[in-house]
């Protein structure tokens, strides 16, 4: 009996070896996706642009808009000339704020009259507009203070920071956890998923079920090499994120590694849920696409804040098992926690894993009678 | 004497350092039906698709049906109708749309569609089914209708590449006899078996032996030759 | 072109008999778009916080209050001292947890400049800085509060504060609305990658099926073939992309300032080019399989460098380049562009001029790898 499995999980092995480009893009998809994350996507702002429409032409305003590009935050984009200009510039895309500066700039400021200076923000990019809008405010300020020598107020509360966890504020910290979650259910559900839909589209399922192993072991076998391939992978990005971006592992690796196991098992049951109601490999990758990758990317909290999402979706979110999973992972690789503070995440994570494998065993067998 | 409709001079396909066919010579005539025959891994298929355009020669010359098989091989499409081993209609289309879809790309025009489908669902007697998605019809069924529809634009040579695989014998008679009947209409016919006892229906047959003819003419003759009294007990021979 | 027809029609009818298939590429999408939009957001709505209170004066309770009343946190708890609030911290149920340190009260109107202590969790960079800055706002208002209804009014008739008035103004978005900027870059996300990875599977599998076969010993000439792939798929492509405005319009009443012609127009370019690159991967691909994460790789990389999260413009030079070839990125751009903003075809230029070359490339590659013949 056992040899007989073990010749499913060789040949099974020996198809994932033989097709080399999908195991080049297997491991190259984590690479790729550390390495954007890690280096070429960033929300930060340097050299935002700033647009200058001034009426005044004055000293004052010269100095102002010099104030502003001094802290390096700023660009000067384009001196503009008239109105006009701005919906021209917004419209193309190339401004994305613009300071208007009235006639009487110089005049009513030291004249002690009230200035009204203006900000126009490209609003359709909610995001960088109030970034943009907020730096801009502070450069003004600052060169007011400045301008007036405004006398200090010498009642003062001063504030001490201390970022926990990520004194750099490291984006890498956010998005190891996150990558590992989603390369964990790419390997372990969707490509689990194709291979049995596969078998199934090509009528070699039939021959497998038919041999004298009971399906179950069938199905272990055939998954067996995905998880330990998606495993390899996982201690990847592990070894990717503590090399290249000092991502540290705090609490024990042991309770890590054997968290991460756990979640193997849960996107595996996942797929092998989906190939069983699946008819096609067109209709398996549908469904593990929509209906697993994508909220896993966007409803976990890998990419956005579930906390600040409308409540139906944080709901949403907490169906999910990357959720958890990652919850998990930021908690023992970041905040060092023990086994007690993650307890809840685990049990669900436990829960959802064997509600999967109850469900995937019961839809199995119906399918075989 | 009737024309040679096929006719192939030291073709070679080599894969590598592996040679699938070994410099093979042989003509067809005009309105035979010429067997070629060999164990599976003989090289047949790929002989075969060398000649209808799906694969490009590594060396030697062949010509069907008046155009060079590496110089033209989309014009000797237009001539030509291929049923492949593998079961190649789409299974998620019905009987009607199938044939329509075969006819429109092979050119033909809506009348000629038409009239088309009409006589080959007389013909299988398919009539009650034409509207069913080929996938629910009996492998036999498949069979005959894939045949059919590889002559919807009535070509001079059809090819057959192991046509009857997998039906029990009762299914491959009938099959035969829908050959002889396209046949009957002038049509020369290329079929590649691997069932000894079908050669007998051919006209002439050749038998490959790893990448060789190693023999070729009318069963009879080849009978005779070997001093055996089947089909069967030839290849033995050969193949030893 | 009358074999291109039959291709048509034949590719329709499997799309629509393919029964598991049609509601994946029907309504899902909605629904994704409809969630996605939603979901997409950076903004912090809300920070979780522990308070510690040491002073317990009346000054340290209109702090307390100040931040209690704000809608972007939540108090969790109030601790003592800090080992009581560090496991908030190390369970993730609190962000930040602010210490208002023993007389408080006493130094601040001594001018002594008290400490405020924020020990913040900066796991995720940008959410910390975010709600960080919302308490700083917080604590610098209540520093302005005192000071006004204080006894320390006669500060701000020596020196006038806040000479200038700062008005800012956001055009096309005055509210800011975060749904107005995701839908239509989701919505053109969704289509893309349903299209790249429906067409790169398409090919390959008639391939594993064998019935591409029957259609290579056709003299069907390759352009036919290949066109006859790509207009079902770019059609289907359309059709998804008209019910998602309109989606987009009754749920979130995103604005449509710009001809939408306009925008289909460039999306049929666009698509032309994405399933030309689909195409590509399913030619080169031996199995469905291999097409599939072929192309996921590329698509999950076009995805993230698209602007669709985060912006093109904060990324490296070199990375920019990097979306010249990606499609995405100048749909993206194109549809937030003509239809929050209104722009017309001359501020669309370079993604019309880029979208064309690439799918010049794209699909003379897919013409040309498409072998009738091995």
């Amino acid at each position: 009996m056992f040899k007989i499995f073990k010749a499913f999980v060789k040949k099974e092995v020996y198809h994932i070896l033989r097709d080399r480009r999908t195991l080049l893009i297997l491991f190259g998809m984590p690479i790729a996706q550390i390495l954007i994350f890690g280096y070429a996507v960033t929300n930060e702002f340097k050299d935002a642009k700033i647009d200058v429409l001034d009426y005044a032409k004055d000293q004052s305003s010269l100095q102002l808009v010099q104030h502003i590009q001094s802290s390096g935050n700023f660009l000067l984009n384009r001196i503009l000339h008239s109105e006009k200009e701005i919906e021209a510039g917004f419209k193309a895309g190339t401004s994305k704020l613009v300071l208007v500066i009235p006639e009487s700039f110089g005049a009513d400021l030291y004249g002690n009259r009230p200035v009204s200076l203006q900000l126009i923000a490209d609003g359709s990019d909610p995001n960088n507009a109030n970034t943009l809008v907020q730096y801009a405010l502070a450069m003004i300020l600052d060169f007011q203070k400045e301008r007036l020598k405004l006398a200090e107020n010498p009642f003062q509360v001063r504030v001490e920071t201390r970022m926990l966890y990520n004194p750099q504020l490291i984006s890498a910290y956010n998005f190891v956890p996150g990558t590992i979650a989603l390369i964990l259910l790419i390997i372990s559900a969707m490509l689990t998923s194709l291979t049995i839909a596969r078998e199934k589209e090509q009528g070699t399922m039939e021959i497998l079920l038919v041999s004298p192993l009971p399906p179950l072991l069938i199905i272990l076998g055939k998954v067996a090499p995905y998880a330990i391939l998606s495993f390899i992978n996982a201690v990847l990005v592990l070894v990717l994120g503590y090399f290249v971006f000092g991502v540290p592992i705090i609490g024990s690796l042991t309770l890590l590694l054997i968290i991460c196991m756990l979640y193997v098992i849960t996107a595996l049951s996942l797929g092998t849920l989906i190939s069983t109601i699946s008819k096609t490999q067109q209709d398996a990758m549908m469904r593990s696409l929509m209906g697993l990758m994508i909220p896993s990317m966007i409803l976990s909290g890998f990419i956005f804040p579930l906390a600040s999402m409308p409540v139906v979706l944080q709901y949403l979110g907490h169906i999910i098992p990357a959720t958890y999973f990652i919850a998990i992972l930021k908690g023992i690789m970041l905040r060092g926690v023990g086994f007690n503070f993650i307890l809840f995440e685990v049990s669900v994570l436990l829960g959802m894993t064997l509600f999967f494998l109850f469900m995937t065993y019961k839809k199995f067998k119906i399918r075989l009678e | 004497m009737p024309e040679n409709i096929i006719q192939v001079e030291g073709l070679t396909k080599c894969f590598g350092d592996f040679t699938a066919v070994d410099a093979i010579t042989f003509t067809v005539k005009k309105g035979e039906i010429f067997g070629f025959l060999g164990a599976n891994g003989a090289g047949k298929t790929t002989a075969m698709k060398m000649l209808i355009g799906l694969s490009k020669p590594t060396k030697g010359m062949g010509s069907v049906a008046g155009f060079d098989i590496a110089k033209n091989p989309e014009k000797i499409k237009k001539r030509i109708g291929y049923m492949s081993q593998k079961f190649s209609l789409y299974n998620d289309l019905t009987v009607k749309e199938n044939i329509r879809f075969y006819g429109g790309i092979y050119g033909l025009d809506k009348k000629r569609i038409r009239s088309k489908t009409q006589s080959i669902l007389k013909e299988l007697n398919l009539n009650d089914v034409a509207g069913t998605l080929v996938a629910a019809l009996p492998l036999g069924w498949k069979q005959r209708l894939s045949f059919a529809v590889s002559m919807v634009h009535d070509p001079e040579i059809v090819f057959l590449d192991e046509p009857t695989g997998g039906v029990d014998p009762h299914v491959r008679r009938q099959f035969w006899e829908t050959i002889y009947e396209a046949a009957a209409l002038g049509r020369t016919i290329f079929v590649t078996t691997h069932y000894m006892d079908e050669a007998e229906y051919c006209d002439r047959v050749s038998i490959m032996v790893s990448g060789k003819i190693e023999a070729l003419d009318t069963p009879e003759n080849l009978k005779h030759q070997f001093k055996a009294k089947t089909m069967d007990e030839v290849f033995l021979k050969l193949a030893r | 072109m009358n074999v291109l027809r039959y291709l048509i029609q034949k590719e329709f009818i499997q799309i629509i008999r393919n029964k598991a298939l049609l509601p994946m590429m029907t309504i899902l999408p909605i629904v994704q778009l409809l969630l996605l939009s939603n979901a997409a957001s950076n903004d912090v709505k809300n920070v979780n916080l522990v308070l510690i209170d040491k002073d317990r004066s009346q000054t340290s309770r209109l702090l307390r209050n100040k931040i209690e009343a704000a809608n972007e946190f939540s108090i969790v708890s109030y601790a003592t001292n800090n080992s009581e609030a560090m496991p908030y911290l190390q369970a993730n149920e609190a962000d930040i947890v602010l210490e208002i340190p023993n007389d408080f009260e006493r130094e601040y109107f001594r001018g002594e400049a008290p400490d405020l202590q924020l020990l913040v969790n900066a796991i995720n960079g940008q959410q910390a800085t975010v709600g960080f800055g919302y308490l700083n706002r917080i604590i610098a208002g209540f520093n302005g509060d005192i000071l006004e209804n204080g006894s320390m009014a006669q500060m701000s008739q020596t020196a006038p504060r806040a000479m200038i008035q700062i008005a800012s103004r956001n055009w096309y978005n005055p509210e800011l609305k975060y749904t107005h900027f995701m839908a239509p870059g989701i919505l053109a996300e969704i289509t893309a990658l349903l299209t790249i990875v429906l067409t790169a599977m398409n090919v390959v599998r008639e391939r594993e099926l064998g019935t591409i076969e029957q259609i290579n010993v056709t003299p069907i000439k390759k352009w036919q073939f290949i066109l006859g792939k790509l207009i079902p798929f770019l059609i289907l492509g359309l059709v998804i992309l008209t019910v998602g405005i309109i989606a987009s319009k009754l749920f979130f009443d995103i604005p449509i300032r710009g001809s939408v012609t306009l925008v289909f127009g460039y999306a049929i370019v666009n698509l032309v080019a994405v399933l030309g690159f689909g195409l590509l991967i399913s030619n080169f691909a031996e199995t469905q399989q291999q097409a599939i994460f072929v192309a996921f790789f590329f698509v999950l990389i076009f995805i993230l460098m698209c602007g669709l999260f985060t912006p093109i413009e904060s990324m490296p030079k070199w990375a920019q380049y990097f979306t010249i070839p990606n499609p995405l990125a100048h749909f993206i751009s194109v549809s937030r562009k003509v239809l929050m903003k209104g722009s017309g075809l001359a501020d669309i230029k370079m993604e019309f001029i880029y979208t064309i070359i690439l799918a010049l490339v794209f699909n003379s590659l897919a013409i040309w790898s498409y072998k009738k013949q091995q």
